[in-house]
């Protein structure tokens, strides 16, 4: 287990990392379900899903003709048999540089499935993939996997979401992305985590891209009793970019540990990042973010913002960001605020007829609407609102 | 009982009264604008009456047709009739004026009771039209970078989606150019009629030869220290604000 004396762990409540009581060998028997399936409908016309209930596949589908075009969607259990040749080159391949080193090979011991998604060279795909991940089983020890591989000069869309069949269940999650565009590919990538509340959750993301690549990507954070969040983006490629944006609704006495990397290690290469947390009652969150820039990566430009909007005077927010530059061509600049309710804000709204917990929530709304506007898909940004708004309801 | 009553109304920020004893009534229907200089007390009575947890009411009554207001906290004085114009409304960044407007229309609705979405949008784009907001303010955010003949006309907008039974109008006309001002008071005019009481606060005449009122206040050092028909904001033009100070009693 690591300890708090490690700087890529300070400010986490390491206590409550304990792997005790958890079933790490689940029944063989697979958890199909019907209200699974249903629940899993987040968007309409997907190019492909997978729906997993406590790791196993329990329903897949892929657009024919995208398969007969070379795509690759299916779960790792079956990549293993067709397509091994990929899996030996790129699974659990990247380096991590974050502090879940530990977790890797713990994943990597345990893990039972996953998914491969492969889009050939020049494809470009419009709707999006979406992979359901379901924790079914109370104490479930479960480890998600995500392998997208992005050829030169396609585009996809990948949707994970992590739910538990109840709110309030216990897991220990341990799951993985992995990202790789290659050259002038684009990857979009939506992560919405809803992880019951009594969970404990390492979530590890890392994308590398080629020349020219983008990786975009936007985590939801609302699930967990305590969530690690690693985001580790490597700028391999001359003149990539990411982005990386997160919006968070803590409650009670949850804890959000998120570490990010923006490693820049070619010119001309570009990221963009946003966190935006939103504190309620006694709920923690810890951004400590680095950007990183090679000597040889000249001309980047690098953003890193982490913005707090507390709404209980017993909440914490910690921010650590930080530049570790060796360039001497860049642009770059980071920033965290802090920051409480608005109260004339606050009053306005009252003063229209609006009640106080109505009011806060479109004021939280507010603040995160300059993350959902940047996603440009309505449907999608529908669904985050719904998200966050049921999250309200139950407050 | 159809009316809005402040009787001897004590108001302070802080250690400081702004409010002495002030009395006035606005029955239903009737439109009552009050005149006075800078810091004589017209926005404290506006912001008091909303309930501003700024101000602080040290005595005296504000009846809603019967109601005590000085009970309630502010979104329930909103929702109990009261509307407040404000002189300087508050942006706020990422919350659409569809969705803002919409909040405070189904926080009207009974419990369980829900919006009917088709409904709302043609009844807020009728109100639009009538105030010559272009349509695509919908979902725009609160006042962010409205220009101040806007956020006025969204003032309005909002007065008219809330259907109160009174309102205060507070300074409406400042920051207004003549246009503007003529769309506003036409808004204004529009909803004027037996079902609602309103309250003009302003500096100035010039708004009231568009919306005529009922009747006229002078304010004075946190009182109302003279009342008239709509004459007296005419002699209060010509004789200017040092008049009035002879009006008003002796403050020891």
């Amino acid at each position: 287990m690591p300890t708090r004396k490690n700087e890529e762990w300070r400010f986490a409540n390491i206590n409550s990392f304990t792997l005790d009581g958890y079933d790490f060998v689940l029944p063989e028997k697979a958890i199909g379900s019907q209200e699974l399936a249903e629940k899993s409908d987040v968007i309409s016309n997907p190019s492909g899903q997978i729906i997993f209930a406590d790791n196993k596949p329990i329903l897949q589908d892929v657009d024919n003709d995208l398969k007969t075009k070379g795509v690759i969607w299916e779960p790792l259990s079956e990549a293993l048999k067709h397509h091994s040749d990929i899996l030996k080159d790129y699974f659990m391949a990247q380096n991590l540089h974050l502090g879940s080193e530990k977790f890797a090979a713990l994943h990597s011991a345990f893990i039972s499935d996953g998914y491969l998604l492969y889009v050939p060279k020049g494809l470009v795909i419009d709707r999006p993939f979406i992979a359901n991940h379901w924790a079914v089983s109370d104490k479930a020890a479960i480890f998600p996997h995500t392998l997208v591989i992005a050829e030169e000069s396609s585009t996809v869309t990948l949707i994970d979401t992590f739910n538990a069949k109840l709110p309030t269940q216990e897991n220990f999650i341990c799951a993985f992305s992995h990202f790789l565009a290659g050259a002038n590919a684009t990857i979009n990538h939506r992560a919405f985590q809803n992880w019951g509340t009594k969970t404990l959750g390492i979530h590890i993301n890392a994308a590398t891209t080629g020349k020219d690549a983008t990786v975009n990507s936007l985590g939801v954070n609302l699930g967990c009793q305590h969530l690690r969040s690693e985001h580790q983006s490597l700028l391999q490629g001359d003149g990539s970019h990411i982005e990386m944006l997160s919006l968070c609704v803590a409650n009670n006495d949850q804890e959000l540990d998120q570490r990010t990397l923006q490693s820049h290690r070619a010119a001309h290469t570009t990221s963009n990042l946003l966190y935006k947390n939103a504190l309620m009652d006694k709920s923690k969150t810890i951004f400590s973010g680095l950007i990183k820039v090679a000597e040889e990566a000249q001309q980047t430009d690098a953003y890193q913002t982490n913005r707090n909007l507390l709404l209980s005077t017993t909440a914490e927010a910690n921010a650590l960001p930080g530049l570790e530059i060796k360039a001497d061509d860049v642009k770059c600049s980071h920033g965290a605020t802090t920051g409480q309710i608005d109260e004339d804000q606050l009053f306005y709204m009252l003063a229209r007829g609006i009640d106080p917990h109505k009011a806060r929530e479109l004021l939280v709304f507010g603040f995160f609407e300059e993350i959902i506007s940047k996603i440009g898909d309505n449907e999608l940004a529908d669904y985050i609102r719904e998200l966050i708004q049921t999250k309200f309801q139950h407050m | 009982m159809s009316q809005l009553e402040i009787k001897n109304l004590n108001v302070s920020i802080g250690e400081k009264p702004i409010l002495n004893d002030f009395s006035l009534t606005v029955p239903k229907g009737e439109v009552h604008a009050i005149m006075g200089p800078n810091g004589t007390g017209k926005s404290t009575l506006g912001k008091a009456l909303a309930g501003h947890p700024d101000y602080t009411v040290s005595s005296g009554e504000a009846l809603l047709d019967g109601l005590s207001l000085l009970d309630l906290e502010p979104d329930e004085i909103s929702r109990a009739g009261l509307f407040m114009a404000f002189q300087y409304p508050n942006e706020i960044p990422g919350v659409s004026i569809a969705n803002f407007i919409r909040a405070a229309v189904q926080a009207r609705l009974d419990e369980g009771e829900n919006l009917v979405a088709t409904e709302y949008y043609k009844d807020l784009y009728h109100q639009m039209d009538l105030l010559k907001i272009d349509r695509k303010f919908t979902s725009r955010s609160v006042n962010e970078g409205f220009s101040g003949g806007e956020k006025k006309r969204c003032e309005i907008l909002q007065m008219a989606m809330l259907k109160p039974s009174y309102a205060i109008l507070d300074e409406t006309d400042s920051g207004l150019d003549i246009d503007a001002l003529k769309i506003v008071s036409d808004g204004v005019n529009k909803l004027r009629g037996e079902n609602l009481g309103i309250l003009l606060i302003t500096h100035y005449q010039r708004l009231l030869e568009y919306i005529v009122p009922d009747k006229v206040h002078v304010m004075w050092d946190g009182r109302i220290v003279k009342s008239g028909d709509k004459d007296l904001a005419l002699e209060l033009e010509s004789n200017g604000y040092d008049w009035i100070k002879e009006l008003a009693p002796a403050n020891a």
